[in-house]
């Protein structure tokens, strides 16, 4: 019965879904069609939420008659990873996506109540044209919860790699930020249809914008922790098509952030806001396309079935058709609002817009180059590290020096004069590449100029508060500060990580030593070990530097639903870094591979993320807490 | 300086232009030297492949030709895929999926001797999962095995 309940709600949802576009783009009385929208978007949103806890119910139960159950799951799993297990699938993990999808629909239904009324209802019918063709999806070519004639035996069990605790969160978090777009794309929509784009259309999408963009910042810093610890390769960032796919509208959204705050504080980049608005959704479906298509090979690539990819490629070229023809019809009558000069806050904006739009489009053309030369000639090729690292990373660095100067100017125009508070960081960034460059002259130049920066930045993002009585700032400068600060840490992580780390690849007996940097590792033992579904060959590391000895016990691990080895890295934390450790295979004569890497400063790598996070949090949270006050003020 | 909306917005739509133009040259050079192709064996065995260029390589891990050298950290062995065979040194720790006579893809360069030297090895991952140049090529091999029998 669970799975009839779930399916009857999504096709109801879908129905629900065609009635919100009728409805909101049918000629009337605006007042009853607004109302009526809103209810019908509220019930959809209700109805799609309900499927997806059917569909879990169904994994926590281990309904065996369930095909998408017998397929990704098995009665011996710890509980949490059987729930995680709804979404660890190509079907579950869209109908979460249609399920964010519907609800973000649901809250843009209940909370934004401030808007122009015809654009409002406008957007409400967007969002349910969207909703309408990933139903459709579900239902024709990834129905989640088609039933087997005859109920399987035991399921076939979960890929090992996902029963890890960060599968619990990260998709759902990454889908939040993703979809939570869709909200800021059928605003734009709704605001082209009608031409009002002004401060107030920018007001009502920031929340949006900035809540999305935060949970994608938590959801790609999480992934990236996930994929160093997980696969016991000792990096944290691969230029994963798979990771670009988040990366993508995680750059148009911090873009769009920016020119939102324009919209709203001065009516200026009107059109441009509302370009990135769509942009910024539509590389949340590029990725979906990318991630679940099957065209990409990785650990997010559940099954390959062309007629699913064609079904996608097809509703993103819809949308995003559809969406830039109306940009391309309309935006001409759109006036770009009062001016600003060169020197000004909003120039140094227009700076951080379009540095993030070619790091965009860079991520891009790399990410899809490799299908678009297969498609022409045949030809298979991979893009990689050596790529985005050359062409992205020098742009990326220019983008962090404007941070220190962009909040530093008035809006409108500014003569300059508080950038002269830039000339103590900026001594700070030169002497730190100076010495760097003194005293490794080795290891390239990207890294230096990476911690130059960094060193620049630390001090830098702080100078908007000064001179500011600090209790009467508003928290969102704050989360400014944090968010920008937080950069200048995530930037010093990765750049001393990748000049400082050290690596060692040795075959050990038992009883021997390895060093690895500042490290003496003393290899105790390898001995046999079990878990709820899995059983381990498992080292014990002695690792010393200077006082304490702390143990690692890195594992080999097999599981044996479905039968997979897998390798669970074991990671010190310690103040200045991490020592991390993998077991490989016997290496004869009673040898052991043994991999250890000393990755000083790397932890700031993740600390940053958060920190970028947390600022946004402050922002939303202080923007929220001002509009109570001014709403009970007056 | 800028004074006019409306030139203010021309200057704008140029900016945009130029900065989009400007990324796809910039991503245009960036990949004219740094993309790496995927190869097969019979493709290196005919000289298709530059040596020292960064390249892809995959097919089926030979039978009985895995030997780890005493270093006890270097691996050797071939890549075959029905018609041509490459000899792979590898120093490193082997993924959990490798095995002889399944599917391997490895990263790295030829170099001058007809070795293909890795510097990552990827195997299949799972049984649903399998990269996906590696999928026809092994219904291929397993096609080719059967006509000889």
């Amino acid at each position: 019965m669970i799975a009839e309940a779930g399916l009857a709600a999504l096709w109801l949802a879908a129905a629900l879904a065609l009635l919100q576009l009728f409805l909101a783009f049918t000629p009337g009385p605006i007042r009853n069609g607004s109302r009526a929208v809103r209810a019908v978007a509220i019930v959809e949103g209700a109805l799609v939420l309900f499927a997806m806890l059917m569909l879990v119910l169904a994994f926590a139960r281990t309904d065996l008659s369930v095909l998408l159950v017998a397929e990704n799951s098995h009665s011996a799993k710890p509980w949490l990873y059987k729930l995680a297990g709804a979404w660890g699938n190509h079907e579950g993990s869209m109908l979460l996506w249609v399920t964010v999808l519907g609800v973000c629909g649901a809250m843009l239904a209940i909370f934004s109540r401030r808007l122009d009324e015809r654009t409002f209802t406008a957007a409400l019918g967007a969002q349910g044209a969207l909703a309408l063709g990933f139903f459709a999806f579900l239902l024709f070519a990834s129905n989640p919860f088609a039933r087997l004639d005859r109920p399987a035996f035991e399921g076939r069990g979960l890929n090992p790699l996902l029963q890890d605790p960060g599968l619990v969160f990260h998709p759902p978090t990454l889908y939040l930020g993703y979809i939570g777009l869709s909200v800021a794309f059928s605003l734009a929509v709704g605001a082209l249809i009608t031409g009002k784009v002004d401060s107030a259309l920018a007001k009502a999408m920031r929340p949006w914008v900035l809540g999305a963009w935060i949970l994608l910042t938590l959801g790609i810093t999480a992934g990236s922790y996930w994929a160093y610890y997980e696969l016991g390769w000792g990096g944290w960032w691969f230029w994963d098509p798979v990771e670009n796919a988040s990366l993508m509208p995680w750059l148009a959204a911090t873009a769009l952030l920016h020119s939102v705050n324009v919209l709203a504080a001065r009516d200026s980049l009107r059109a441009w806001t509302v370009m990135l608005a769509m942009v910024a959704f539509s590389m949340s479906m590029i990725g979906t396309f990318l991630v679940r298509s099957g065209i990409l090979t990785s650990v997010h690539a559940f099954a390959v079935d062309p007629y699913r990819g064609t079904f996608i490629l097809v509703l993103l070229a819809l949308y995003v058709g559809a969406a830039f023809a109306l940009f391309a019809l309309r935006s001409g009558k759109l006036d770009e609002g009062p001016p600003f000069e060169l020197v000004s806050r909003e120039a140094a904006l227009v700076g951080n817009n379009l540095l993030l739009t070619v790091i965009l489009g860079i991520v891009f053309v790399g990410t899809l180059y490799p299908l678009f030369v297969e498609a022409v000639t045949g030809d298979k090729l991979s893009v990689g590290a050596p790529y985005f690292n050359a062409v992205a990373v020098p742009l990326a660095l220019v983008l962090a020096l404007l941070i220190g100067v962009g909040p530093l100017l008035n809006w409108r125009r500014d003569s300059g004069e508080r950038l002269k508070r830039l000339a103590i960081p900026a001594l700070v960034g030169l002497t730190v590449f100076a010495i760097l460059l003194f005293a490794f002259p080795g290891n390239g130049v990207l890294p230096k100029l990476g911690l130059a920066v960094a060193a620049l930045l630390m001090p830098a993002s702080f100078l908007p508060l000064l001179g500011r009585k600090l209790k009467r700032t508003p928290l969102t400068t704050f989360g400014m500060v944090i968010a920008h600060f937080g950069v200048a840490v995530a930037l010093t992580g990765m750049s001393a990580s990748e000049m400082f780390t050290r690596e060692v690849l040795t075959a050990a007996r038992p009883g021997e030593d390895a060093r690895v940097g500042p490290w003496l590792v003393h290899f105790e033992s390898v001995t046999p070990v079990a878990g709820p579904n899995w059983t381990a060959l498992q080292a014990e590391l002695r690792a010393s530097k200077g006082g304490g000895v702390s143990v690692l016990k890195p594992q080999a691990r097999f599981y044996s639903d479905p039968p997979t080895e897998t390798t669970e890295a074991a990671i010190e934390t310690v103040l200045g870094g991490q020592l991390y450790t993998v077991l490989g295979k016997p290496a004869g004569n009673g040898r052991w591979q043994l991999r250890l890497w000393w990755k000083p400063f790397v932890t700031l790598i993740w600390l940053g993320g958060a920190l970028i996070a947390l600022g946004g949090a402050l922002a939303l949270g202080g923007r929220a807490w001002r509009g109570r006050r001014l709403r009970h003020e007056s | 300086m800028i004074a006019k909306p409306k030139h203010q917005r021309l200057v704008l739509v140029v900016i945009a232009a130029l900065a989009v133009i400007g990324a796809v040259l910039l991503a245009m050079w960036g990949l004219r030297d740094r993309a790496a192709y995927f190869y097969t064996p019979t493709e290196i065995a005919s000289g298709k492949a530059t040596p020292g260029q960064a390249i892809r390589l995959g097919g089926m891990v030979e039978e009985g030709s895995v030997q780890r050298l005493p270093d006890g950290v270097t691996i050797r062995f071939r890549l075959d895929d029905g018609s041509g065979q490459v000899p792979v040194t590898f120093r490193g720790i082997l993924p959990d999926l490798f095995r002889e006579g399944s599917g391997a893809v490895a990263e790295g360069q030829l170099s001058a001797d007809g070795t293909f030297v890795a510097d990552n090895i990827l195997a299949k991952h799972d049984e649903r999962y399998m990269p996906p140049e590696l999928g026809n090529q092994a219904a291929e091999h397993k096609a080719a095995k059967t006509v000889q029998r």
